[in-house]
């Protein structure tokens, strides 16, 4: 229908973004009526998406043309918008940006290098930026659900944390296994994704190179090819993510310091955390 | 044996815990009374470093406690909790684990002494899913005991059980305490058992030490405590 009414394409992507935006706020008023509050994080995610991507779309257009080194940093640069991006929502716990950004940097970036060395992503920035980003922002998701998922198992195992803490475990020991818990549902959405590959969703990647004249095979190929490395990357970011968080939760003294905002009110937060 | 000194922690500008001064002899029962929200479980909470105070510290045998590594600090200074949080597994499981944080492997022979000690003989691989609220608070005596404490910390470890279990396990624990030789602070709101189990009591009110002293004299004259 829109196509029909605006011959102009910027037009065009003006009212499917429109229209997108409206959806999503249709469903977040569906959740309303179900005292689900997510309006305010929804239109701040929707505005912030927009500006965004619109523009780094007209920087990477300079970027582009220009020397390949500047891809270098044009990944970095996102890989520390993740770090912070992700940190957000691990409030609570101190030092997540820190870790947030070894774990994003050390998984997407380790990924990327290798890589880039095996010639499996081509050096060219056309190339390197898109599926670098695709990497990083996999990387952040995995992160953020990482992070998320520790700090929500560790507050609902306050009791049994204190109590091995009380006869003389080691702070980290008292949460591996829910750094472990954190690790495998952080990584069910790279899984579900390398599983459904082709069945449940066939990525733009695919359907960007088939437009562009790829051989439709090959380009299948690759797509298992970039999803096999989101998944990689993913995983060794939560896998840094996890070892890193463990002792954020701590203090110095081997103290609890991560709890609900009730039960901080009672027992105290604790500072000097490691 | 153990010593507070000006012990005291504030969290958000509210006192918890206030500049208490109390020491503990060895093998001596020191229960802590006090109504609710008065600081008890957040002074018992320091005695074993679980929080940090925020002045003033705790000797254990003469040594600021500061100086022990808290893994060490810990397993010197049990912790009986008033839920008893037993980790999945079976009830042989939970009593290794103490012992085991030491590089320790439990023998059978000291399960067997230990579950015999609360009561729970033969009871080694049942599952602590299967256990009642008596049972439970059983294996997490017999757990901390495992660690072969000098001082046993014990918060209100009857509170949530009913008047059968509970009279068994305030006898248990007196037997263990006698037993073992430990120097014990219960935290508990109930006078009467303060009273049949201590040696002395103290009182704290708004995280202050209002009275201390043996039972005698101090149940004497709180009967105004409710």
């Amino acid at each position: 229908m829109l196509q029909g009414i605006f011959a102009n394409q910027l037009a065009l992507g003006c009212a499917q973004a429109a229209a997108t935006a409206l959806l999503a706020l249709l469903v977040m008023f569906v959740a309303r009526q179900r005292q689900i509050h997510l309006e305010r994080e929804t239109v701040v995610a929707l505005i912030r998406g927009i500006v965004q991507i619109i523009a780094v779309g007209s920087i990477l257009v300079l970027l582009l043309r220009g020397p390949k080194w500047t891809s270098v940093l044009l990944l970095a640069a996102m890989m520390v918008a993740a770090a912070v991006t992700s940190a957000q929502r691990a409030k609570g716990i101190p030092g997540t940006f820190g870790v947030s950004l070894y774990a994003i940097a050390a998984g997407s970036g380790t990924v990327i290098a290798l890589m880039t060395w095996a010639g499996v992503i081509d050096t060219a920035m056309t190339s390197l930026v898109p599926i670098g980003s695709m990497l990083i922002s996999n990387a952040m998701n995995t992160n953020s659900l990482t992070l998320n998922r520790f700090r929500s198992e560790v507050e609902s195992h306050l009791g049994l944390i204190e109590t091995a803490l009380a006869l003389g475990a080691a702070s980290k020991q008292t949460v591996a296994p829910y750094v472990q818990v954190s690790f495998q549902s952080s990584l069910i959405p790279a899984i579900d994704s390398l599983k459904s590959l082709g069945i449940v969703w066939i990525p733009g990647l695919m359907a960007g190179m088939l437009l562009s004249g790829a051989d439709p095979v090959y380009a299948a190929i690759y797509n298992f090819v970039t999803i096999s490395m989101m998944f990689s990357a993913s995983g060794l970011t939560a896998l840094i993510s996890g070892l890193l968080i463990r002792s954020h939760a701590f203090s110095a003294a081997e103290q609890l310091t991560l709890r609900p905002q009730a039960a901080s009110s009672q027992t105290g937060s604790r500072g000097g955390s490691k | 044996m153990l010593e507070t000194e000006h012990l005291s922690r504030i969290v958000s500008a509210k006192r918890l815990v206030d500049d208490i001064t109390v020491p503990v002899q060895k093998g001596e029962v020191l229960a802590v009374v006090g109504p609710s929200g008065s600081g008890k479980s957040s002074f018992l909470r320091l005695l074993n470093r679980l929080d940090e105070p925020t002045s003033g510290t705790v000797y254990l045998e003469g040594t600021d406690y500061r100086q022990i590594p808290p893994q060490e600090l810990r397993r010197r200074v049990g912790l009986v909790t008033q839920t008893p949080y037993l980790f999945p597994g079976t009830i042989a499981d939970n009593l290794r684990f103490g012992p085991r944080q030491q590089g320790e492997d439990l023998s059978e022979k000291t399960i067997t002494f230990l579950l015999d000690q609360v009561g729970l003989m033969g009871r080694a691989d049942s599952h602590v899913v299967n256990l009642s609220g008596g049972e439970a608070q059983r294996v997490s005596l017999a757990r901390a005991i495992a660690n072969s404490p000098t001082v046993l910390l014990m918060d209100e470890p009857t509170s949530a059980l009913d008047e059968k279990a509970k009279e068994e396990v305030e006898t248990l624990i007196l037997k263990i305490v006698r037993h073992n030789a430990l120097t014990c602070v219960i935290v508990s709101h109930d006078l009467a058992q303060a009273a049949r189990i201590a040696s002395r009591v103290m009182i704290i009110k708004a995280g202050r030490l209002e009275k201390i002293g043996s039972v005698t004299e101090v149940i004497h004259v709180a009967g105004n405590l409710r």
